[in-house]
């Protein structure tokens, strides 16, 4: 059996990620999160771990250098990675949308959209029928309608409260997320039986705690 | 745009180095070679093509041509294949000469990459293909070639998954009926979203039980036993034919004693409507990516007004070079050295050794300025400098 490379996500989606592996009865080491140390073996699991910023788990992946990977679905709209979608973890939900100031329009010139996701807000604007510029933004979007920068910005909303605290409304929803698990697609062929092994773990698992 | 470096190259274009040439020499050779022992002949067609014609008859999405206007003000484009210019020159030409067609071809294709700057826009592709001859045979035929290239190349981790359009679409159209919803559920297939396939089933107002038959659809991969578990899904006899060409071709792949690099993959759809029948990809250990793909495309002729069956494959060379572990070192250069006053000897030396075979380069000392540093590129050397007799280093 061959070694299995997986990337995670750091943050949000890690430890219910972790959870899930550990639900499924993989022995993940406990200090995964805490450890200084960016790679960890899991001898017994025979599987290889590694702490990636949620952005870039799709880019391990689609370049082979990990076999698996967890994502965000908003990840993978915005990054179009050659990957295997293979599995709906149904862990970390929340949704793409578009938010702004409250009681306000579009400009009519030249609307301006802020966003981490200009593939995914410029398709959906294109898709309306829209005619908007829109804005790469690293952090903190909420900033840019108070600031003045743009009058709507895409932007993953969970609970809502940060759109809250910012007193910005939602206008439209886009696209619901959850996490995914993705396979590359030649690790998908050459280490089928390992990678079918752990999705159907993992299948059998979500469909226990969808149950409950 | 900035000021661009004077050593700058457009976006995905590569240079290969001495020692990566050496190494794609090799590896080129030795598949071509396989590739001329089955009999095959190797054709060269032009680096541009007509948009209108090949551009369109391509597999390779639009978006993905690097486009151009000649002096008439026709679009042309740089070939993002070599399987529709083959097709161009088959109908045309080669195919009033002799039927069925075994051509090769080892050659640059151009595809414009939209993301991240550093993958290759021009890259080799190495392949055959087989016009004129609609039996499994030729399937059988050509997989078991491209089985043989690979072994040839030095590869030995490899596997290649065999899928077949027509059951897939079969399969669809009984359960969906209109070629529209098929379509759909293929493009998931295609983009290998199986999270988006399941939920698309999951909301099609479709009897659970059908629902059920495209959910399974998604694990028919593996070995041979995936084909019994396929054909409790299918009714009729086009989605049995289709199972029947998979099984024939892969005791075919047993008699060509191949198989054991061959498993199944129905789910498989490596391009939304260019494959007819079977079809296939190829993966090498350690590339990230399939190092090549094929199928059979027995449509694409008729573009070219001469229907004809065909299949094929194509090979990446730069993805067959990342497969194999390590480059080979550079063919060792022997150095003959010489001083002005012993040129004559140095020259009849150097060609004594060429005669031989062997790689000579001749090098007048007066021309480097480092000696020790320039020999040491060098396998050998052979000094005549000064007065004294020749002395080997």
């Amino acid at each position: 059996m061959s070694m299995l490379t997986i990337a995670m996500p750091k943050g949000r989606i890690f430890e219910e990620a972790a959870a899930l592996m550990q639900e499924a009865g993989y022995k993940l080491p406990p200090e995964l999160d805490e450890s200084r140390k960016l790679i960890i073996e899991v001898p017994e699991e025979n599987m290889r771990f590694f702490l990636a910023k949620p952005m870039d788990v799709a880019t391990y992946v689609e370049h082979g250098v990990a076999d698996i990977g967890i994502a965000g679905k908003d990840v993978l709209l915005e990054e179009e990675r050659d990957v295997y979608e293979v599995l709906d973890l149904k862990i970390s939900p929340c949704y793409l949308a578009v938010a702004g100031l409250p009681d306000t329009s579009l400009n009519e010139v030249a609307p301006r959209i802020a966003t981490k996701y200009p593939t995914v807000a410029s398709a959906y604007f294109r898709e309306k029928g829209e005619q908007v510029e829109i804005i790469k933004l690293n952090g903190s979007i909420e900033l840019a309608p108070l600031i003045g920068l743009s009058d709507r910005i895409v932007d993953i909303v969970s609970t809502g409260q940060t759109l809250r605290e910012n007193g910005l409304v939602e206008y439209e929803t886009i696209v619901g997320i959850t996490s995914r698990l993705i396979v590359n697609p030649v690790s998908y062929r050459m280490k089928n039986e390992e990678i079918s092994a752990l999705v159907s773990r993992l299948t059998e698992t979500i469909e226990e705690k969808a149950v409950q | 745009m900035s000021k661009l470096l004077m050593f700058e190259k457009p976006v995905g274009m590569r240079d290969t180095l001495p020692h990566i040439y050496e190494t794609k020499r090799k590896l080129k050779e030795a598949a071509e070679g396989a590739m001329r022992s089955w009999g095959y002949r190797f054709i060269e067609t032009p680096a541009l093509e007509y948009s209108e014609t090949v551009g369109e008859a391509s597999a390779i999405l639009d978006r993905q041509l690097f486009k151009l206007l000649d002096q008439q003000g026709n679009t042309l484009v740089l070939r993002p294949d070599m399987t529709a210019p083959i097709a161009r020159v088959a109908a045309a030409k080669l195919l009033k000469e002799r039927v069925p067609l075994r051509l090769a071809y080892s050659a640059n294709v151009y595809r414009a990459q939209q993301r991240e700057g550093g993958r290759a826009a021009e890259f080799e592709q190495i392949g055959v293909e087989m016009i004129g001859d609609d039996t499994i045979s030729a399937d059988a035929e050509v997989i078991a070639l491209l089985v043989s290239v690979m072994k040839q190349a030095g590869l030995e981790k490899f596997q290649i998954s065999l899928g077949h359009i027509r059951f897939t679409d079969e399969l669809f159209r009984q359960i969906l009926g209109t070629e529209e919803r098929s379509e759909q559920l293929r493009r998931f297939l295609y983009e290998k979203n199986y999270v988006g396939y399941r939920e698309h089933v999951k909301n099609l107002p479709l009897s659970s039980i059908d629902k059920q038959r495209l959910l399974q659809f998604l694990s028919l991969s593996g070995s041979i036993n995936c084909l019994d578990e396929a054909a409790k899904l299918v009714e009729g006899s086009a989605g049995a034919e289709a199972l029947d060409e998979l099984k024939t071709v892969f005791s075919r792949l047993q008699e060509y004693g191949v198989d054991q690099y061959v498993t199944f993959d129905l789910p498989l759809v490596s391009h939304m409507s260019y494959y007819t029948g079977l079809l296939f990809e190829v993966y090498a250990d350690g590339v990230g990516a399939p190092v090549g793909n094929g199928g059979r495309y027995d449509d694409l002729l008729e573009k070219f007004g001469r229907p004809a069956g065909a299949t094929g494959f194509g090979l990446r060379v730069d993805f067959l070079l990342e497969a194999l572990e390590q480059l080979e070192d550079e063919a060792g250069v022997h150095c003959v050295l010489f001083s002005n006053e012993r040129r004559l000897e140095a020259i009849q030396e150097a060609q004594k050794r060429r005669a031989a075979g062997e790689c000579v380069l001749l090098q007048d000392v007066a021309g480097v300025k480092d000696v020790d540093k320039f020999t040491e590129t060098c396998k050998s050397v052979t000094f005549f400098v000064g007065k004294a007799t020749g002395g080997n280093a």
